[in-house]
């Protein structure tokens, strides 16, 4: 091993040691027989998960809330991504291109769960608040690959439309929206897929699906109802990643 | 007057001259053939009065207006009385041949209009008449990534041909077409002019396809015109001069070009 | 010719099958998630909201308030790099156990393993599944139940979460990379440890520092999501201040959070490129 290779494992271990020694994590006590204990106890409530038909009706609603959630939070945010991206991509001059990039950039930098937390603040509990705060990330994240996206698209299409008196709208829609909507429609699923992941965990500030759900049981100190919601998310979760597995595989290998 | 170029000068961005025309005019209803070997400055000269470039000095005047005067969007309304046939059309790969053909009046139509049209087209019967006459009907709902080069080409003439403009500009309409279809076509364009009485300058690689369909022929020459006069009085001597010392370079590029036209979509 | 009738297009019926499917699908969506972007501008709601927002402008910036916000930084790393470190030590061994590379029993029997390795191997990647799969901020929840409101739950959770990420990567980069020096070196005797160091480790190093350096900079920006749930760090000051009304504070911690991202992506593209 070189010097080189030497100081960057010192930094390496020393950062490590700074990092448990700043958090003063007592291990010891943690896992000292009684802690162990309790949280043996505690875990152990989580083995008989709740698998009444009644509660499992409401754990189906939840995951549809969820689901929907994201959904309409996706399409929000491709409707805003797009009117953002038209700007971005410099279409309309330069002043609208830094006004759009900043205004995405802005949008992205923002975490999901910190828009939901301002979302309930401004709308309210519940998925709406959820749907509003996905819809203001993502559009962020899918204005900045929309423009990339149109950025990267052949001019001349648009360019000829416009040169036979088309105005930008119709050059764009006749000119440049064929040539991009599947990278675009790529672009919204692969976020969608995202989103699902994500709006099962909004609810936790408040923001509606299993999430909440899953906050309220853990708050009530219910620990089998609190199980199935975890096992509800993981069963979404799995599903989600096989189809979209599936699908990626069955059309975009092709 | 429809056409009028005075003074023009045009400089490519690196500062050699592309373009010097002094004076040109082309009245209303006039079919112009624009020959000349590869580089001589027709696609230059097209796009020019296509609008689409900007003469660095001199005005072109198109229809009694200098385009670069008015303000966007009378601009516009201008240029939708422009059709320009493009050597390879610049058609998104999947975008439907109908689609492609109606598109050639977005200039005319309102936005409601355009927006419906693209997902159902409203004026299929007008696309297809269109495409009719380049007997490509049976192609209107096929995509533009499943047609032949020289498809292809006749879909740009046929948007054209259903955008109706009163000035029609062709850069090489026909390069990707076999001899017998490209006569056909360029009959087409100049009997459509004719009817309509729309002025058409085509520029063309063949001289013999220019001598036949056309009039009046202009021979340029590294970004000048060498002639301009009517088909009939063009000599051979002319022709030679025209392409003194470039049949051989010529002759490389022909085939190349060619298939560019046939990859792009 | 003129009078010919339209021609039927042929796409017309599928293409309003689709959007009629999609408005069906739609529809009890909007229902279902009471999705109304109006109340975001009605009286009460809007001028409430204008007044916090405005509240963002200028930034938190005096003596107190900047040694918390230091502080929840320096927290934030420390939680990243030490739920990282944990993470290694439950992904490394996991990963031996789970990769079908370090296979003795595949020697002999043309490349397939034995039954007994493939149902350890299969237990320990499902296992791995179930630790990756469940977001870490619910693992965020359920250890501030357990062990108390902050850092250390997020540690753990980052711990469990990519334990699970970085063992299934280590075990497919041991699968992908080339495996004669490995079968070399099983074959003559070796036992499995001293195969994977010898023949296994130096070709496949590269990428799993680069890949653990990339996890890092994920967990940066994780820990502060989970002090949303009271795991402490940025996330943790973040809702406190939400709750407060606090713009200021909250625009700068969000803008501390944006360096602190920035940073950790700049290093760790650092650190991949400089390759040890």
């Amino acid at each position: 091993m070189n010097l080189k290779g030497l100081v960057a494992l010192i930094v390496l271990l020393a950062s490590i040691a700074c990092s448990f020694a700043y958090l003063g994590t007592n291990f010891k006590e943690l896992l000292s027989s009684k802690a162990l204990h309790q949280m043996s106890v505690f875990l152990a409530d989580f083995l008989h998960p709740d698998f009444s038909v009644s509660y499992l009706r409401s754990i189906a609603q939840g995951a549809l809330e969820t689901l929907a959630m994201s959904a309409i939070g996706t399409l929000l945010a491709a409707a805003l991504g797009i009117i953002l991206a038209l700007p971005a991509a410099g279409r309309l001059g330069l002043p609208a291109k830094s006004l759009a990039r900043f205004a995405l950039n802005a949008l992205r930098a923002v975490p999901e769960l910190v828009w939901a937390a301002l979302m309930v603040l401004a709308a309210g509990l519940g998925p709406n608040a959820g749907a509003l705060a996905l819809a203001l990330h993502t559009a962020g994240v899918l204005g900045r690959l929309f423009a990339e996206a149109l950025e990267n698209a052949p001019a001349a299409p648009s360019e000829a439309i416009r040169l036979a008196g088309g105005n930008r709208f119709s050059a764009f829609t006749y000119g440049t929206l064929p040539i991009v909507w599947p990278q675009l429609l790529a672009y919204i699923l692969y976020r969608w897929e995202n989103n699902i992941r994500m709006a099962s965990i909004l609810g936790f500030v408040g923001a509606g699906g299993l999430g909440q759900m899953l906050y309220i049981k853990l708050s009530l100190f219910q620990q089998a109802q609190a199980a199935t919601v975890i096992l509800a998310m993981l069963c979404l979760v799995l599903a989600v990643d096989a189809l979209s597995a599936w699908a990626r595989q069955r059309w975009v290998s092709t | 007057m429809n056409v009028r170029l005075t003074g023009v000068e045009l400089l490519h961005t690196n500062g050699q001259r592309a373009l010097i025309i002094p004076e040109m005019h082309v009245n209303r209803g006039e079919q112009v053939a624009l020959i000349g070997s590869s580089g001589a400055g027709k696609t230059t000269l097209l796009r020019l009065l296509a609008s689409s470039l900007r003469p660095s000095q001199g005005v072109v005047t198109l229809f009694d207006q200098d385009p670069w005067m008015l303000s966007g969007s009378i601009r516009q309304r201008l240029r939708a009385r422009i059709g320009l046939i493009h050597q390879a059309p610049p058609l998104p790969a999947r975008q439907r041949v109908v689609t492609a053909v109606l598109a050639g009046r977005l200039g005319q139509w309102p936005l409601w209009r355009s927006l419906i049209s693209l997902v159902y087209p409203l004026d299929r019967a007008g696309a297809a008449q269109a495409l009719a006459r380049l007997d490509l009907e049976d192609k209107l709902f096929e995509r533009c990534d499943q047609l032949s080069g020289g498809q292809l080409q006749r879909v740009g003439i046929a948007r054209v041909l259903y955008q109706a403009p009163e000035l029609v500009l062709a850069d090489e309409p026909v390069s990707a077409m076999d001899p017998l279809l490209a006569s056909h076509t360029l009959k087409v364009l100049v009997k459509d002019a004719q009817a309509r009485q729309a002025t058409l300058i085509t520029s063309l690689h063949s001289v013999e396809l220019a001598l036949n369909h056309f009039p009046r022929v202009i021979g340029l020459r590294q970004g000048a015109v060498m002639f301009d006069k009517a088909a009939k009085d063009v000599h051979p001597d002319d022709l030679a001069l025209l392409y003194a010392n470039e049949q051989l370079s010529q002759a490389e590029v022909h085939p190349q070009r060619a298939q560019a036209t046939v990859s792009r979509c | 010719m003129l009078n010919a009738p339209a021609p039927r297009d042929p796409a017309a019926w599928p293409r309003l099958l689709i959007t009629g499917a999609a408005l069906l699908l739609l529809w009890p969506g909007v229902a279902l998630s009471e999705f109304d972007i109006f109340v975001l501008f009605n009286g009460a709601n809007a001028s409430l909201m204008a007044d916090f927002l405005a509240g963002f402008w200028p930034l938190a910036h005096d003596l107190a308030f900047l040694a918390i916000l230091g502080k929840a930084t320096l927290e934030t790393l420390a939680i990243a790099t030490a739920g990282i470190t944990l993470a290694w030590l439950i992904a490394f061994p996991a990963s031996l156990l789970a990769t079908r590379a370090l296979s003795i029993s595949a020697l002999h029997c043309h490349g397939s393993p034995s039954w007994q390795g493939r149902l350890l191997r299969t237990v320990v990647r499902a296992i791995l599944v179930v630790l990756r799969s469940i977001p870490e901020i619910v693992w965020a929840l359920l250890f501030v139940r357990a062990v108390g409101l902050g850092p250390t739950a997020g540690v753990l959770a980052i711990a469990i979460t990519y334990g699970g990420m970085l063992g299934k990567v280590y075990a497919e980069i041991f699968e992908s990379v080339p495996n004669q020096p490995t079968r070399a070196l099983l074959l003559a005797g070796s036992s499995r440890l001293q195969a994977f160091a010898y023949g296994l480790l130096p070709t496949a190093s590269d990428e799993m520092i680069s890949y653990t350096v990339y996890r890092w900079e994920c967990a940066i920006r994780a820990s502060v999501v989970m002090g949303f749930v009271g795991a402490g760090g940025l996330g943790q000051q973040v809702d406190l201040s939400l709750r407060m009304f606090a713009g200021g504070e909250v625009s700068s911690l969000l803008l501390t959070f944006l360096a602190l991202v920035i940073g950790a992506d700049l290093i760790s593209r650092l650190l991949r490129e400089t390759r040890l």
